[in-house]
Formats: C-alpha cells, sequence, structure tokens
C-alpha cells in the first residue's frame, strides 16, 4: 500500500492558503468550561472548496494541475504521520491535465472539474485496488465503478485514492483497518474516528476537497465529529449502493464529507438518485442543493426564523460529555439566535435503538460476508478439502472484529433465536421510525450531539468493544429510521494540542436533505470566531 | 474485464473430493453423475412395478407409501433472475456471467419481472392462491457452486400456495383420476456447478447457472406409488411446457425432481422416516426408484429393523437399477433464513393477476377432459394432451372439419411413427394441419384410397404441398365406380 508515495522532502510545498482563508488557528483555552472560547475574531466563515476550484478554474486564476499537485505533495508530506490512504492513485494528475486540457479547448465543464475526492475502501473503484481494508481482500481490484464513483467521474471529479477504514466498516475508530491505523489530524495520538475515519481525516487534513464514505451506524458521521468536518448521511435509498460492499444492506447508505456544508451537499447531488442497479434505490426527485448555499453576506438577520428544532433529551442526558453536552447547547442557542424555535423532544424507544442496532447489522453482516469464501477472489489458502479451504482463507482473511460480528449474526439468525433476536430488533426499528415520525411531524429538525465525546485515543477503547459500541448511541437510530442526518462542527472540547472538535447532528425528515444543508449552512457560515482547520497543517505550515 | 484468480477456469482449485459424502453437509449437485440413456423423456409411460415375488407382494400389502415431491423447474427467461447475464444452457463454462451472479463485492441483485410473471403463470394454473405480497429470503449455506454464500429464495411467503394437480393414470397401470396437492410455489435462483476433474484430485466452478431462475414446487404427501409419483412429475413437465415457462428437459436439468418417501402400516396415521431421492433424470428412474425404495422399507420393516430407516439423502444409481446413501442427516440443517434486503417486496395488484389468469392457455387437465368429451378413449386422450405441440396440431385438424377419430389415428400411428423416426417434433414436419384434414377428407370421400393415403403423407411431411396437387401430380386418383375423373 502506498507505494506511490515517498517520505516527505520539504515542508515548503503546502500552500494551505489558497484551500482555506484563515491562518491563525486558534488555540484552547486552557481553562473550563470545556467548550472554549476564542479570541480569534477575524476568523472568517469557510468556503467552499468546489465552488472555489470551480470559480478559480474557469477564471484561470489556477490549473487542476496546479491543484493536483499540491494536494499530492500534502499528501506526501501528512500522510507518514496520518496514514489516511490506503492506495492513492497513479492518475490524478493525468485526470487533472485532462480537465486542463478542456478548459483550453473551451469544453463545458461537469461541476466537479478538478475536484479531488477521496474514496473509503469499500467503495468500488475500477482497476484501483478496493479492499474495504480487509487482508480479504487485498490486492482486490474491482472491474466496474460504484455508481457514485461513476457518477463522480462523470460529472469531472479526480479520485485521489482509497481511504483507511475500519475492516468492512465494522468499527468506529478505523483501529480495525487490516493494514494500517489512521491517526486524528487534530491530535495524532487520538483516533480519527470511524469506520469512515480515513475519509474524514483526510477532508480535514485538506489531502483531498472532498470524500467519500458510508454509514449504517454513524460511519461518516461520528468521524466527521471527530475530525472537525462536515459529515452527510442520506436518506436510506437517496444514493444507489451500486458497488459499496455491504455491511448491513438495510442500513447502509453513500455519505459525504466536505470541509464546508455547501461540500458535502454538493457532493451528495453529485452522486444521488435512482439506479437501476439498485432495486434499493429511490425514484424521488433529487432537488438543485446549490441555491441554499447563499453567501453569509445575503443573510437576513433571522435566515432561520420560525424553522422548529428539537433537542433530543435522551441525548443531552447522562453518559454524555459535558464538554460535548454544553456546545450541543450552545449550537441550540446559536440556532436560535438565527431564530429557530428551540424545544426539547423525547424519543422514548431512544435506547432501544443500539442493541436493536447491533443485531441487525451483525445479522445482516454474517449474510453480506459469506461471499468472501476464497472460492472466485480475494484471499484463497489451499486446502486439501473444502472445509479447510474455507476456515483458513477466512480465518486468515478477517480480522477481529468482523469475525465477533459474523458470529453474534449468525448466532441471531440462528433456529430458534431468530424470533428472540432478529424479529424482535425489527420490531424496535418500527418504533424507532414511528418515533422519529412523531417527533419530526412536531419539528422541522432534531438535533443532538454526533458522539458521546470527542475523539479518543488510539488503542484506548481497543479491548472495550462494548465502550465503543456505546459510542455510537447517538447515530444508529439514525440509520434504523432510513432519516438523513448531516453532522457539523460547533464547538472545541479541551484535549489534544489545540482543543478537538465537537460535531452537531441535525436530523431532518426521509429526503428532504434540502433542509438540513440549508440550516447546517446557516449555522456554519454563522458561527463566529470558530475555526475547523486542524494544528497539524497550521504547524506544518 | 473481469479477473478471477489465474485458473483456467473461473475459480480455484477448490479440494480433494476423498471424504466427499462425509465432509460436505450443506448439499450436493445432484446432477454429477448424469445416466442419459433414456431416449425420449417425454414418454409419460413408466416401467410397471418390478414385483420379484408373491411373498414380497405380500409384504408390501400390509404397507402403505408416503410420497412428497419436490421439482425445481428452471425457467425459460431471456436472461438470468437477477442480472442481464443471457439464460443460456449448454455454453462454454464461465462465459455466461457478469458482477452480480459470480457475487463479487458491491454487485446488487435487481429482479427479472419475468420471473414474477412466470411465477405467477405456473401457481394459477397449478390451482394455487397467489400472494399479492410476498418477498425474498436468503438462504444461507456454503458451497463452492453458491457465489454469494446464500441463495435468493422465499421461505415464509411463497408467490404461490394452497394448489392442486390433476392426473389420469394410464390404463396399463389401473388407470383412474388422482388429484395430488400443491402445497406451494415459490421463486429462487438455481446455484453454478462444479466440474470434478478425472483424477478427483481438484474441482472447478462453472458459474454459467448461477442465478438462472428458479420455479420450486412442493407438492403435498399425497402421492402412494411409483407409478403415482411419476405420473405427478410429468404432469408439471407438461403444464410447464404448456405454458411456456421452461422447456422441461429432464436431461439438461431444467426440470428436476427429488422425492420423499416413508411407509407406514395399513391404517396407522403418523408417517414413517422420511427418505429423500435424488438423480432422478426421466420419469421412468423415478417410477422405479420410489418403488426399489417402498420395497427396501418393507423388507426393513417386516425384518424388525424399522429402526435402520434414517432421513437421510438416498442417490439413485441408473446403472444398477438402485440407491445408495448419498448422506445422512444429523438434524435438520440450519439455513438461517432472513428477509433479503436487497430486494423489494413483491407486489401484485388484481388486475394484473386477472390479466395473467385470462392469458392461461387451456392446460392440459382441460385438454383431456375436452378430448375425453369428444368421444376419444383414454389412450387417445393422453397421447394426444401429452404434447402441447401435438394437442394443437390435433386441434388446428379438427377445426379444418376433420373427423375426430380418424384425425387422432392418423396421429398417433403413422405420423407418431415418422416423427419417432427422424428424431423430429411434430413443428418439424412440413405437414400442414389443413393437409391432413384435406386428406382425411380425400379418404373418407373415397377420392384416394388408404394405401394411396399413407403415401400421400409421407410425401406431405417429408416435403410438403397439398393434397391436392400431389394427387393430381402423381395420377393417384383412385377408380370410382369405373369412373376416372
Amino acid at each position: 500500500m502506498l507505494s506511490t508515495l515517498h517520505p516527505p522532502r520539504s515542508l515548503t510545498l503546502l500552500p494551505l492558503r489558497r484551500f482555506h482563508g484563515p491562518k491563525t488557528i486558534v488555540s484552547a483555552a486552557s481553562t473550563s468550561p470545556a467548550t472554549t472560547t476564542f479570541d480569534a475574531a477575524s476568523v472568517s466563515p469557510p468556503q467552499s472548496q468546489i465552488l472555489n476550484t470551480r470559480r478559480s478554474l474557469l477564471s484561470g486564476e489556477t490549473t487542476a494541475s496546479e491543484l493536483a499537485k499540491s494536494h499530492l505533495s500534502r499528501i506526501r508530506l501528512t500522510e507518514p504521520q496520518l496514514k489516511c490512504f490506503l492506495h492513492v492513485s497513479e492518475n490524478v494528475l493525468k485526470g487533472a491535465q485532462e480537465i486542463d486540457q478542456r478548459i483550453a479547448r473551451g469544453e463545458e465543464l461537469g461541476p466537479l472539474a478538478g475536484v479531488l475526492i477521496g474514496v473509503k475502501d469499500n467503495i468500488c473503484t475500477e482497476g484501483m485496488p478496493s479492499t474495504a481494508a480487509s487482508r480479504i481482500l487485498e490486492h482486490y481490484r474491482p472491474p466496474f465503478d460504484a455508481t457514485a464513483v461513476k457518477k463522480i467521474k462523470e460529472l469531472g471529479g479526480i479520485v485521489v485514492g482509497k481511504t483507511n477504514m475500519d475492516e468492512f466498516g465494522m468499527g468506529s475508530t478505523t483501529e480495525a483497518s487490516a493494514f494500517q491505523v489512521t491517526a486524528n489530524p487534530w491530535d495524532l495520538t487520538r483516533v480519527p474516528g470511524g469506520s469512515s475515519g480515513g475519509s474524514a481525516a483526510a477532508v480535514a487534513a485538506r489531502q483531498c476537497m472532498v470524500s467519500l464514505g458510508s454509514d449504517t451506524g454513524g460511519s461518516v458521521r461520528q468521524p466527521a465529529s471527530f475530525c472537525g468536518v462536515v459529515g452527510l448521511k442520506p436518506t436510506y435509498g437517496r444514493v444507489s449502493r451500486f458497488g459499496l460492499m455491504a455491511y448491513a444492506s438495510s442500513l447502509d447508505v453513500i455519505g459525504c464529507f466536505g470541509s464546508t456544508v455547501a461540500d458535502a451537499g454538493m457532493l451528495l447531488h453529485a452522486i444521488s438518485g435512482y439506479d437501476k442497479f439498485d432495486s434499493t434505490s429511490s425514484k424521488q426527485d433529487v432537488p438543485e442543493f446549490e441555491s441554499q448555499f447563499l453567501s453569509v453576506d445575503s443573510l437576513e438577520s433571522k435566515p432561520l426564523k420560525g424553522v422548529k428544532v428539537g433537542v433530543i433529551r435522551e441525548t443531552i442526558e447522562e453518559g454524555v460529555d459535558s464538554g460535548v453536552r454544553s456546545a450541543t447547547q450552545e449550537a441550540a442557542s446559536h440556532l436560535e439566535a438565527l431564530g429557530c424555535v428551540v424545544t426539547e423532544v423525547s424519543l422514548p424507544s431512544f435506547s432501544l435503538g443500539l442493541p436493536a442496532y447491533y443485531v441487525i447489522a451483525s445479522s445482516e453482516s454474517s449474510s453480506n460476508l459469506s461471499r468472501y469464501d476464497g472460492v472466485r477472489y480475494g484471499n484463497q489458502v489451499m486446502a486439501d478439502e473444502l472445509n479447510k479451504l474455507y476456515e483458513c482463507s477466512r480465518g486468515e482473511g478477517f480480522g477481529k472484529e468482523v469475525k465477533m460480528r459474523i458470529l453474534m449474526g449468525t448466532y441471531a439468525l440462528s433456529a430458534g433465536y431468530y424470533d428472540a433476536y432478529y424479529k424482535r430488533a425489527q420490531q424496535v426499528r418500527t418504533l424507532i421510525r414511528k418515533d422519529f415520525k412523531a417527533a419530526l411531524d412536531q419539528n422541522d429538525i432534531l438535533i443532538s450531539p454526533a458522539a458521546p465525546s470527542a475523539a479518543y485515543k488510539i488503542g484506548e477503547k481497543k479491548d472495550d468493544p462494548l465502550a465503543m459500541y456505546a459510542g455510537d448511541i447517538m447515530t444508529v437510530n439514525v440509520n434504523l429510521a432510513g432519516l438523513p442526518a448531516i453532522v457539523l462542527p460547533c464547538g472545541l472540547v479541551e484535549g489534544g494540542p489545540s482543543g478537538l472538535p465537537v460535531g452537531l447532528q441535525m436530523i431532518g425528515a426521509a429526503f428532504d436533505e434540502e433542509k438540513l444543508l440549508k440550516v447546517g449552512h446557516i449555522f456554519e457560515q454563522t458561527l463566529k470566531g470558530l475555526s475547523f482547520v486542524p494544528p497539524l497543517l497550521a504547524n506544518v505550515a | 474485464t473481469i479477473q478471477p484468480n489465474q485458473f483456467t477456469l473461473l475459480g480455484t482449485a477448490l479440494f480433494r473430493r476423498r471424504k466427499r459424502s462425509s465432509n460436505f453437509s450443506v448439499r450436493c449437485c445432484g446432477s454429477q453423475t448424469a445416466t442419459t440413456h433414456e431416449a425420449k423423456q417425454t414418454s409419460q409411460r413408466v416401467a410397471p412395478k418390478n414385483h420379484g415375488s408373491n411373498k414380497l407382494d405380500e409384504i408390501l400389502r400390509d404397507y402403505e407409501a408416503v410420497i412428497g415431491i419436490e421439482t425445481h423447474v428452471q425457467l425459460s427467461t431471456f436472461t438470468k433472475a437477477f442480472c442481464n447475464c443471457p439464460n443460456n444452457y449448454g455454453s462454454h463454462p464461465n462465459t455466461s456471467i457478469c458482477p452480480v451472479c459470480m457475487g463479487l463485492p458491491g454487485a446488487l441483485p435487481v429482479l427479472n419481472s419475468k420471473v414474477v410473471e412466470f411465477g405467477a403463470r405456473l401457481g394459477l394454473a397449478l390451482n394455487c392462491d397467489l400472494s399479492l405480497k410476498s418477498k425474498f429470503d436468503r438462504k444461507q449455506y456454503f458451497y463452492p457452486d453458491l457465489p454469494k454464500g446464500y441463495q435468493i429464495s422465499q421461505f415464509d411467503i411463497p408467490i404461490a400456495s394452497g394448489g392442486y394437480v390433476d392426473v389420469d393414470i394410464p390404463l396399463e397401470f389401473g388407470g383412474g383420476h388422482r388429484r395430488f396437492g400443491i402445497t406451494r410455489v415459490h421463486m429462487e435462483e438455481d446455484a453454478g456447478k462444479l466440474l470434478h476433474s478425472d483424477t478427483g484430485d481438484y474441482s472447478q466452478v462453472d458459474l454459467n447457472r448461477a442465478g438462472v431462475p428458479l420455479l420450486e414446487i412442493v407438492s403435498e404427501p399425497d402421492m402412494r406409488s411409483g407409478i403415482e409419483a411419476a405420473e405427478y412429475a410429468s404432469e408439471m413437465q407438461r403444464i410447464v411446457r404448456y405454458l411456456g415457462v421452461s422447456n422441461g428437459n429432464m436431461q439438461e436439468g431444467s426440470l428436476r425432481c427429488d422425492v420423499n418417501i416413508s411407509i407406514r402400516p395399513i391404517g396407522q396415521a403418523e408417517f414413517g422416516t422420511k427418505v429423500e431421492i435424488k438423480n432422478l433424470n426421466a420419469f421412468s428412474a423415478m417410477s422405479r426408484a420410489i418403488d426399489y425404495e417402498i420395497t427396501r422399507q418393507a423388507l426393513l420393516y417386516n425384518q424388525g429393523q424399522a429402526d435402520q430407516i434414517v432421513t437421510e439423502t438416498r442417490l439413485w444409481e441408473e446403472g444398477a437399477q438402485k440407491s445408495v446413501t448419498m448422506r445422512k442427516k444429523e438434524g435438520l440443517a440450519d439455513y438461517r433464513y432472513f428477509p433479503e434486503p436487497d430486494l423489494p417486496e413483491v407486489i401484485l395488484t388484481q388486475e394484473y393477476v386477472d390479466s395473467i389468469r385470462a392469458s392461461l392457455p387451456e392446460l392440459p387437465e382441460a385438454k383431456r377432459r375436452r378430448y375425453e368429451a369428444m368421444g376419444l378413449g383414454m389412450q387417445d386422450v393422453l397421447f394426444l394432451a401429452n404434447d402441447v405441440s401435438v394437442a394443437e396440431f390435433f386441434d388446428a385438424v379438427i377445426a379444418k372439419g376433420a373427423e375426430v377419430k380418424l384425425a387422432a389415428n392418423w396421429i398417433m400411428s403413422d405420423i407418431a411413427a415418422y416423427l419417432k423416426n427422424e428424431e423430429l417434433s411434430i413443428n418439424d414436419v412440413k405437414l400442414t394441419p389443413q393437409e391432413l384434414a384435406e386428406l382425411i377428407a380425400a379418404i373418407k370421400a373415397g377420392t384416394i384410397s388408404g394405401k394411396i393415403g399413407k403415401q400421400i403423407l409421407f410425401e406431405l411431411l417429408a416435403k410438403g404441398g397439398t393434397v391436392q396437387g400431389l394427387i393430381k401430380a402423381k395420377d393417384l386418383v383412385q377408380a370410382i365406380n369405373g369412373e376416372v375423373f
């Protein structure tokens, strides 16, 4: 892996400024309250990298090749410490040159022209390694692009490489990758979250502009929160799953990371829509999100007047770090200041979601991972007889966490246990859907923390799976209900060299990503005094 | 563009075959020892019981066999059940495959709507109730011919259930009319095929058949003899051919029957221990295999060794005319069924069901009753209704005004003999129903003699033309009353 990367030669190659306005990196206040305030009043709102790229390419201010080169060199510099990528494409520059040639010829450009995109390793990319960070698929190169990747390429986007993840999406730290541990750009001793930790960290570290992840129980949203980037989990069925290596088919969605709400939204727009290769993809119209991403100057004083926001009571009770709780409360106040009507709302079934999720996800995964048998592709251990071939290929190919979930799922689906586990979990799922429906009938959006804590230390929960699973409590219910949600940075808490980001989760009604993007964008653009560029970058620069 | 491991065929040198039956608890491909000596599997006749002696007859008289059949019908759709691969029998190994039917990571199934249509057609033809809302489930087990590690099937809600089928037992086997219950019809996908090396050192996987659509028909345990079972299976073949949902070819594996047999002393209500028999490649084999099994079980009962009748799967060996143990089941296999999350529910509207029902052709049973009402004997009825093409030909000849009995005779004797000799189907010959009707009329009118009629018939079969044309060309007009026409 990473054969194309070289050790850093020079630190002067980082053109950080072009990609992000503020050079000033805020430092966490040394005193509590944990939610810190900053004196960086000069921090300007973050700008969309996709829109900036489009603007600067069209104006001739820069070229796609320059953008690609600067990102590749940033990858070279930061990757030895961060380890976000399992594979970096050899064709990035070539792709960028093609865009430049198109510009030179005056041809029309796709909306993602020149945009550098990281793709989670469980999303198939034709001819490029796609392993889901599992030994069982080591060196596997799919013969086709996932529909989402195909759409990105058609719109001019350039796939930078494949990002690290927990094996098959099973984990919340990216430590369960068979190949490497990714570090959090805010503090290299901490996890980036997971399972899409590589995609989140790569965007946070500006190694790429945006990235694709997948979210089965929070795998886009929780790492977004840990890395201080925007993570968007669309409605189930909004984006085709064709080419996404299945973990839990009824929960899996491909999601988007960006450093701004606008970037995540525009990437979502690019990959959304019905796909005849995925019978569970939806024929619902995909609205034009871009009009929501107005400049902050054009906003009135109460731009979100009348928007009803429900704070999910169960998510700000005990078990949630005080810093996270106060960041959420401050976010609620900020929304109120923007004109929202904020009330508390209760989801009585909330606590049932986590066990139901682990039963359903494990059950489906035990089935979905059966195809990795060493017979047709991937890791095969030669054996004298069939069961041995299965046993050795799977035994050596799968990691510990994957094996545990396959065993749990196999157990839950077994005759005599099905009713007690799988069927009951499905009943809980119905209950959770109903509760969300009721809450969303009363409110436009619901908010909660994205995770009970900020990023924790590498190794901290490695041997305590239950503690790690418990960290998914904020996000799994949304997957069970199939709803869209966005996580965006809302504050910093103490920790690391200069504070750790905390994300706010906004949950919307099915197929109403538009509202989430609108509220999220305005929230982001008006969140004064906070910047979410990790210090690692500032230090390197 | 697909790059599997570097073996000749897709897949891999898998495993040695020794210890095969004991180690592989999941499943065996039933077609590996294909016996292909049946000349025409269309024949509805089955061999009579091979009663060894009067003593055996006496023993058998004390027991009743209970027989149920699971029939797998391969559907003749253009493409596979869940992908766009062509559904071609006999292609070069692994040439009709794609990421979906190979079970590549990230590939998803998309249901071919023809499968639902065919399922509904067969369900209605078997007098079943259709489920307006059914679903797919995953049946999970590991075997190298099953790329995904699960088969997409239907578990608790099949597309059709609760039907029956009527058959007529041929006179030589005692005759009579029987009605056998149909428990259910469900949709599923076929698995691939294992090709074992001559040395037995390795096996290879051919996935051309993986994902080919199947309908599985489960009967009630209503059959009581090999003859009844063979008649049931043969009626299934007729029905799928009448409906055009399958070619029903047993040799190619398009129609596969697994038979479950138990026996019990006459008068006992509980069922005995059930034994499954596989590898039945012809109706005659089915009949003989069942009678063999009944005898085997009856003898064990009779010798006080009923405990040696165990739940097992036995393989019929056509060459040796006996069955052998393939695997003994230790308890029930747990397939861990659960609803297939990649496919939405299958919803049928009442209008759709009505339109399917309206489009059903006249089915074999209706045809037989109609022919019977036309005054034909049961032997004629069974012959004519057996093959849908023959029946259609016969109906067309009648429609042209030919006399029923005469038309039946011509078709069953000279035409049938010709078809058999030439190995043709009635659709292959040049003779049209119109001309056969003309021929029959010409003979009846005395224009030509029966003998001349036969000559003309063979001309018509081989070369075509018209009766009138041939009579003129060959100057075959028969002198009647001394006059020459």
